[in-house]
């Protein structure tokens, strides 16, 4: 099968949609002759034309306000939020309007909008341009949110994102977009709300989300060398959250480790957490719940220290290691 | 004055209504029939109905919380306002969102917005809509003067301008950001030239006044197909505090008095009498039209069910 970056997934997608529906256009900051502040926009000003590609100015609570009434009188709208930071910029918009709009006015309406913005660290950008926020979006009930790790899920994903009926964030992995994949020919939708298991395994179930999949995979062949099996499942998407996939593995390995770049308190890591131990998973579980999340501080500029508060390879491998040792378990009397 | 007969009396029908639906709604919150909060706009009728008034059905709006005025003014039920009002299932948004957030698509309402300028941005992505569908229709924005003061207001001022969007935004200037007068929140006194800064047209007049209100609305609507977004300042008058727990503590009775003697409905009313247009028999039995309306929205309300319980989750996504 043929490869693309996951830019330009992303672009075949949004490329895709437009050709097929007039009613999907595409709005944000220096996405026409820049081609977006990643590059995931080029070309399509050329094709589409500066009508549905819009250049805006740099007013993100206009941008996001301005898709949410075009979604709720009946365009589908896709909105780039230059980086995921700036949502906080915008946040009236998405949290009190776009999640709201639906259940505060009785069904009259529904907001077919997406938020397209690159998500997290590991550019050298620092505090305010490399956060990962997604948990903020999960405990807002009216939005989906989803983390495509790969170039085909990247493109499957963004499709049934647009034609999805609700507000969906759409959380690029900024350090993945020029990872290349293969991704089919043509569209193809990817359901919100399952998992994928990316590795078998039977030892220590990995739950992960985002570009922490790459690691954990990597940390996974690094232990399997030394006879420990992991599982690694990438949630895709994190609202709605695949339970069935989080609990099954859970059960199966009856270790767990959760990761994710984004800070570890109040993260999607304690819901996993918690999901699992508040399901049949319990009572299969060989040793605590291990949460391996970013460290409780902003991303920092300088590149040593920007790579200490996110989790690393090696820093997987060695949780893998503790969680797969015998000791790890539950004290016996 | 050019406007039709039957459209004064439709003015005057929708301000009396208002009043009453205001009114009676004020007094089952005294009798404690209501669960929440509500933000009256008596004294300020004449800005909600004489724009809605002016629009077609397939003009939009966008509504601020203290908006029955509007709502009334774009043709929602009153029986169906009314049983939002008390929470009930039959209620707009089927109890969910109460009289802050009532909205009806069918009549070209994007519904009112708790949040203070949060309306306007979405506003602008409905003009937005409209041209890029290249519909004839306009849509209406409407917000206090509190709003002016919002970065979503600015925000949205701007990129309609930009993009040239058939917008007409609408300030309903009472005087007071909840207990802040004007005076005290900004530095100018005539709203409407923030317009300038955008690059667009602004204007003020007097929001008591419904026949100006209802003509201005009719040139504005025909300069915004044209030119694009407009400013309209309406300047008006609360009676009632900020919501139901205000004390008002921070105006004088007399400054209230003094307004009231400028109070839209005897004004209208003065006018019909003055210029033959009705008689003082026909404007009593439209008022006493308007209070057997709202009786029997209070009726249809009183007698409606509450939402399931097991339905809450119905609406929080579209399947």
């Amino acid at each position: 099968m043929r490869e693309l970056t996951y830019a330009e997934a992303i672009r075949e997608a949004l490329s895709e949609e437009m050709r097929r529906d007039d009613s999907v256009v595409f709005l944000g900051e220096d996405i026409g002759v820049y081609g977006g502040a990643f590059g995931v926009s080029r070309g399509m000003l050329e094709e589409f034309g500066p009508v549905r590609v819009r250049d805006t100015p740099i007013s993100e609570t206009a941008i996001v306000g301005c898709g949410v009434g075009a979604a709720m009188s009946g365009l589908r709208p896709v909105v780039e939020i230059m980086f995921s930071d700036f949502v906080a910029v915008a946040m009236d918009q998405i949290v009190n309007q776009a999640a709201k709009a639906r259940f505060q006015f009785g069904g009259q309406f529904s907001v077919p909008m997406v938020i397209r913005t690159p998500s997290g660290s590991g550019t050298g950008a620092a505090e305010q341009h490399s956060q990962s926020l997604e948990a903020w979006f999960v405990h807002t009930p009216g939005i989906k949110v989803v983390t495509p790790s790969t170039p085909a899920d990247a493109k499957g994903m963004l499709t049934t994102a647009i034609r999805d009926p609700n507000p969906v964030l759409f959380l690029e992995q900024k350090l993945l977009y020029r990872v290349k994949g293969e991704v089919p020919e043509g569209e193809y939708t990817i359901p919100f709300g399952k998992a994928s298991v990316r590795r078998e395994g039977r030892d220590v179930a990995v739950i992960t989300y985002g570009r922490m999949v790459q690691r954990c995979l990597e940390a996974a062949d690094a232990v399997a060398r030394e006879g420990i099996e992991a599982e690694v499942v990438d949630l895709r998407s994190l609202a709605p959250l695949d339970r069935d996939a989080i609990v099954a593995s859970a059960k199966k390995c009856g270790r767990v480790l959760i990761v994710h770049e984004a800070c570890t308190t109040g993260g999607v890591g304690g819901e996993i957490a918690a999901i699992i131990a508040d399901s049949e998973a319990f009572f299969w579980l060989d040793a605590p719940i291990r949460r391996l999340g970013g460290l409780d501080s902003p991303i920092p500029y300088n590149r040593t220290l920007e790579d200490t508060v996110v989790p690393r390879t090696a820093g997987i491998a060695d949780a893998l290691r503790g969680l797969a040792r015998k000791g790890a378990s539950w004290p016996r009397a | 004055m050019g406007i039709p007969a039957a459209k004064l009396k439709e003015l005057f029908l929708k301000m009396s209504q208002t009043r009453h639906f205001e009114e009676t709604a004020a007094r089952l919150f005294t009798e404690g029939k209501v669960h929440g909060t509500a933000h009256f706009c008596i004294g300020e009728e004449a800005t909600g109905v004489g724009v809605c008034s002016a629009l077609a059905p397939e003009d939009l709006i966008a509504q601020t919380h203290r908006g029955h005025n509007q709502a009334i003014g774009k043709g929602m039920r009153l029986d169906r306002m009314m049983a939002e009002f008390l929470g009930k299932e039959t209620g707009y948004c089927h109890g969910r969102g109460g009289c802050m957030h009532i909205a009806d698509s069918s009549v070209g309402s994007l519904g009112a917005n708790g949040i203070v300028g949060g309306g306007i941005p979405i506003a602008v992505g409905a003009a937005f809509a409209q041209q890029y569908r290249k519909l004839d229709a306009i849509t209406v924005c409407f917000f206090g003067d509190g709003a002016t003061n919002e970065g979503a207001f600015h925000e949205a001022l701007n990129l309609a301008s930009v993009w040239k969007l058939p917008i007409l935004f609408v300030c309903v200037n009472n005087y007071y950001a909840m207990s802040t007068p004007l005076n005290r929140h900004m530095n100018i006194s005539d709203i409407a030239v923030r317009a300038q800064s955008y690059g667009i047209r602004g204007k003020s007049l007097d929001g008591n006044d419904v026949i100006s209100v209802y003509e201005a609305t009719l040139e504005a609507k025909e300069y915004v197909r044209r030119e694009g977004p407009m400013l309209l300042v309406l300047n008006t008058y609360r009676y009632m505090g900020h919501s139901k727990s205000d004390p008002q503590n921070y105006r004088t009775k007399e400054e209230v008095e003094s307004w009231k003697k400028r109070d839209p409905l005897v004004l209208f009313r003065d006018r019909l009498l003055r210029d033959g247009i009705c008689s003082a028999e026909e404007l009593d039995a439209l008022d006493g039209q308007a209070l057997r309306d709202v009786a029997a929205a209070v009726e249809y309300a009183e007698s409606s069910p509450e939402p399931r319980t097991d339905e809450v989750l119905r609406d929080v996504l579209a399947e």
